[in-house]
């Protein structure tokens, strides 16, 4: 059985990684773009997995043990964060909440 | 992994990637980063990687997922038709990323290819990926980071009580 190179897992991660990112820049609403953020993370976590594969080393692994721990109170206090901000806005459109704007 | 395998997982992933980003509805959204949760746990399994892939599944698809939708419902957020930016900000945007995946194949993916022959670097040792192997490597290499992220979580959960109660002091 022929095995899929490491190329193809790291094309298919930047292709994730992308996608995350256009959706930062493309979408307005504020949760969308805070799960886009989480793609973006989860794109990286492929590529530590990837390698930690071909290089026989735990090291990217336990680098996703961590990504994941961050990830984790990311959205803790992000979600917070949103939740302060409707209350005091009504909304959640990253275009209205333009106070800190330039 | 198979080729033909791993071409409908990462085609599966990036229409679930995808439907991420161009849905209008955000409890939508939420399910279909779910579903390409799950994919890259399945994905983590082929890479022997066992016990990331279960963390993914309990800690993203279960605890992350599940309070994204709580707080998607407890705001009652309906589908908006001004979900999206601008087209020209929307082109702007497409033709950036695009320049950015060119660059990182050409620049990232193919030197490391280059290094390192076709293959995934064959059969690797007994117990790679389980519990003791991650463990073993997280407590004697990565202590002090182990007992850092602890810290970095209570502050979290402080800050975060702190943010959502009704009212700011």
């Amino acid at each position: 059985m022929t095995v899929v190179p490491i190329t193809w897992y790291l094309i298919l991660g930047a292709i994730l990684f992308t996608i995350g990112a256009v959706g930062v820049l493309i979408r307005r609403n504020v949760i969308v773009i805070f799960m886009s953020i989480e793609l973006m993370l989860n794109a990286v976590n492929l590529v530590f997995v990837a390698f930690s594969r071909q290089l026989h080393s735990m090291d990217g692994q336990v680098a996703v043990f961590f990504v994941m721990t961050v990830a984790a109170a990311e959205a803790a206090v992000g979600l917070a964060v949103i939740i302060a901000m409707f209350r005091n806005r009504e909304t959640i459109n990253a275009d209205e909440l333009s106070l800190l704007r330039w | 992994m198979n080729p033909l395998l791993f071409g409908i997982l990462a085609l599966l992933m990036i229409a679930s990637a995808l439907g991420v980003v161009l849905l209008h509805s955000p409890v939508r959204s939420a399910l279909s980063l779910v579903m390409t949760l799950f994919l890259l746990a399945v994905t983590f399994l082929f890479l022997d990687a066992y016990l990331v892939a279960a963390l993914q599944v309990v800690v993203y698809a279960g605890a992350i997922m599940v309070l994204f939708l709580f707080v998607i419902m407890l705001l009652n957020l309906q589908a908006d038709p001004q979900g999206m930016a601008k087209v020209g900000v929307r082109f702007a945007a497409v033709l950036l990323a695009s320049l950015f995946l060119l660059a990182a194949v050409r620049f990232f993916v193919a030197p490391a290819a280059l290094g390192s022959g076709t293959g995934m670097g064959g059969t690797p040792p007994a117990g790679f990926g389980s519990v003791e192997a991650v463990a073993e490597r997280l407590f004697t290499h990565s202590l002090f980071a182990f007992e850092v992220t602890s810290v970095l979580l209570l502050v979290a959960i402080i800050g975060a009580v702190v943010l959502a109660k009704r009212k700011l002091v």
